[in-house]
């Protein structure tokens, strides 16, 4: 018996309709692109221009009811010395969590894109990845408990002797405090530990990608190893490094819990659209401190993309 | 006068493997040399040991008289051009180009001015603001051959430069590059598992085989007087046969028969053709002369026979090159 050379069609509606998605595969294209541009679209854009557009209406001091009237009013708010504070708070905030996560994350990277293999690759992911698998929450407590006055920070610098060293810091002006988990400093070891992960992760994959002969190439051309990180590995890596930072930054800007458990007291942006659309009401103002990171995050992209930083992509 | 390259007992193994295994070698100043192999042979290893990539297990490599252990490569006046070329993709052609020198502090407008000199030399002028994505294969290359000697460098290593490039832009830059190579003096060292390129370009030629050096020497040396059976079947896929089948000495030695050297002839030995494949200007047979196979290339011109069919060879008993080593 010979085998035709054109099977025949299979039957059935679920197989006919692959046959004619087969002809047809741009609308095979459009119709797994819909769920996702409907989605996006609707639930996510439109709830963000539904935020957007009452940030533009103001709230009536009196009766604490929103006018729906178009004003700039709110964000002129926004200027006021005690929300402009929050904001550059924040903002210094996320961008010293974003520089420290970017040079302990490096190093870390480095040596699992380039060093190890097998077992030590699973290794390094499962360490990178596990804090990430407990609760934030819990995370953020036993920071609490670490860095408090009596916790186990304090007694390893004691037996260390370098209480002196603790304090020290401790008394600098505007980030120390009491003690680290009263502190900036502390806010700002907390954060860096919580959002380290999603800066190693990026790097790593941008490590990986550049290849060894690249690196052989700037030795080869005589470029030390210093020369070879600034002018060859560090340019390769910086996409990397940018998605690592979008992570940090933003994350940074809008988290409103850590700042809560651990530091001075003092509003983040994030606690602020906390405070403004819960106990004050002011929904308006709420959104107008939302609207402050998106913003950033835009100036910040834009001006990422200037310095050429996708340029290798 | 002073080796350009020395290696003595030169080894390199990672692990168990022995990818470079007590190798000799002496790569004359300002020789176009050649290092021959299949993959896995050694070959490249070499050459990154030379280029300071890698450092010896044992043996000392001397680089026109200077120990090289230890020497990492940016102390090392040689230069490579990689096998996928290595173009930094962040930077144009010319800071490409100019890259060598900018780490050696050379000023901007001199290290863009020796750029341009080094790509109109490869015939790439007025490239330099192009970004190394947007040119072709065979551009690319000249553009990875102009940053390595715009150093330069006392030693250019070429790691299989023309492997990815189509046969007709090859055998241009086999030309280019051997003309390049004798207008500056330069001493080239070129990895390739392309016989034929090695055989051409090359001053000398050293193959290679399990991370051995089997035989040095000219192409035709190498050609011609094959040391080993490798040797003789990795170049020009010789006819490796017992030294009493052609009879041309004792048994338990091995002689070699180029397939070109077999013909026709009325009064040779009888064979039967059991194979036939034209090549155009050659047609490549393989007989059966009792129980040894024989390929053999003849001339498309001639009426040669089918499969199946018998016919009488011969072949002159000058042209039979007995082998030193039994191996």
């Amino acid at each position: 018996m010979t085998l035709p050379a054109i099977l025949p069609a299979r039957g059935g509606i679920a197989a006919r309709a692959i046959d004619w998605m087969m002809r047809h595969p741009a609308m095979f294209t459009f119709l797994m692109v819909l769920p996702i541009v409907l989605w996006l679209g609707i639930v996510y854009i439109g709830s963000l221009i539904a935020l957007l557009m009452q940030s533009f209406f103001s709230i009536d001091e009196f009766s604490g009811v929103v006018k729906q009237e178009f004003t700039l009013s709110t964000y002129a708010e926004l200027l006021r010395p005690a929300n402009f504070d929050i904001i550059l708070r924040t903002i210094l905030m996320a961008a010293s969590v974003t520089l420290a996560s970017a040079a302990i994350a490096f190093p870390i990277a480095y040596f699992a894109a380039r060093y190890a293999k097998g077992k030590w690759k699973a290794l390094f992911y499962i360490g990178v990845m596990l804090p990430l698998w407990s609760s934030y929450l819990v995370k953020v407590y036993a920071w609490k408990l670490v860095l408090a006055k009596e916790g186990i920070l304090t007694w390893v610098f004691e037996k260390l002797h370098l209480t002196w060293l603790l304090d020290g810091l401790l008394a600098l002006p505007v980030v120390g405090g009491n003690s680290l988990s009263v502190s900036y400093l502390g806010t700002f070891i907390v954060f860096v530990y919580i959002w380290l992960p999603y800066m190693i992760i990026p790097v790593q994959a941008a490590l990986e990608r550049v290849p060894g002969a690249m690196m052989e190439a700037a030795s080869d051309l005589g470029a030390n190893p210093g020369q070879s990180f600034r002018m060859v590995l560090f340019p390769l890596a910086l996409p990397g490094v940018i998605a690592g930072s979008i992570f940090t930054f933003s994350l940074t800007l809008g988290d409103y819990i850590i700042p809560q458990i651990i530091g001075s007291g003092r509003l983040f942006i994030g606690q602020a659209v906390y405070v403004q659309q819960g106990t004050a009401g002011n929904i308006p103002l709420a959104a107008a401190f939302t609207v402050v990171p998106i913003v950033i995050m835009g100036v910040y992209l834009w001006g990422a993309r200037k310095m050429g930083a996708f340029d290798a992509l | 006068m002073t080796e350009a390259v020395s290696f003595r007992g030169v080894s390199r193994y990672f692990g168990h493997v022995r990818a470079v295994d007590g190798v000799d070698l002496d790569i004359r100043d300002g020789e176009f040399f050649a290092m021959l192999g299949p993959s896995g042979s050694g070959k490249t290893t070499c050459l990154r040991l030379i280029a300071g990539f890698e450092q010896p297990t044992g043996g000392e490599i001397r680089i026109y008289g200077e120990q090289a252990a230890g020497v990492p490569p940016y102390r090392r006046n040689v230069n490579t051009v990689f096998q996928s070329y290595a173009l930094f993709p962040h930077m144009n052609v010319r800071d490409n180009v100019a890259f060598g020198l900018r780490v050696k502090g050379t000023g901007k407008a001199e290290r863009h001015k020796a750029a341009e000199e080094a790509l109109a030399m490869v015939e790439l002028a007025g490239f330099g603001d192009r970004r190394a994505g947007e040119l072709s294969g065979g551009q690319r290359q000249r553009v990875a051959l102009a940053r390595a000697l715009v150093n330069k460098p006392k030693v250019l290593l070429l790691d299989e430069p023309l492997g990815a490039l189509d046969l007709k832009l090859r055998e241009q830059m086999q030309e280019e590059l051997r003309s390049l190579q004798r207008a500056l003096g330069l001493t080239f060292v070129f990895v390739t598992h392309d016989q034929d390129e090695a055989l051409s370009m090359a001053d000398r030629v050293a193959v290679f085989a399990d991370g051995k050096m089997q035989q040095v020497g000219t192409a035709e040396d190498i050609y011609r007087r094959p040391n080993t059976r490798f040797v003789a079947d990795f170049v020009g896929s010789s006819n490796v046969l017992p030294a009493d089948f052609v009879g041309a000495g004792p048994n338990g030695r091995w002689a070699s028969l180029r397939p070109e050297d077999i013909r026709l002839d009325p009064l040779g030995h009888e064979a039967v053709v059991t194979s036939r494949a034209y090549h155009g200007r050659v047609v490549k047979l393989g007989l059966k002369l009792g129980a040894q196979h024989l390929n053999a290339l003849m001339p498309a011109t001639e009426d040669l026979p089918q499969p199946g069919e018998k016919v009488r060879v011969g072949w002159d008993r000058a042209r039979v090159h007995m082998m030193e080593s039994g191996a």
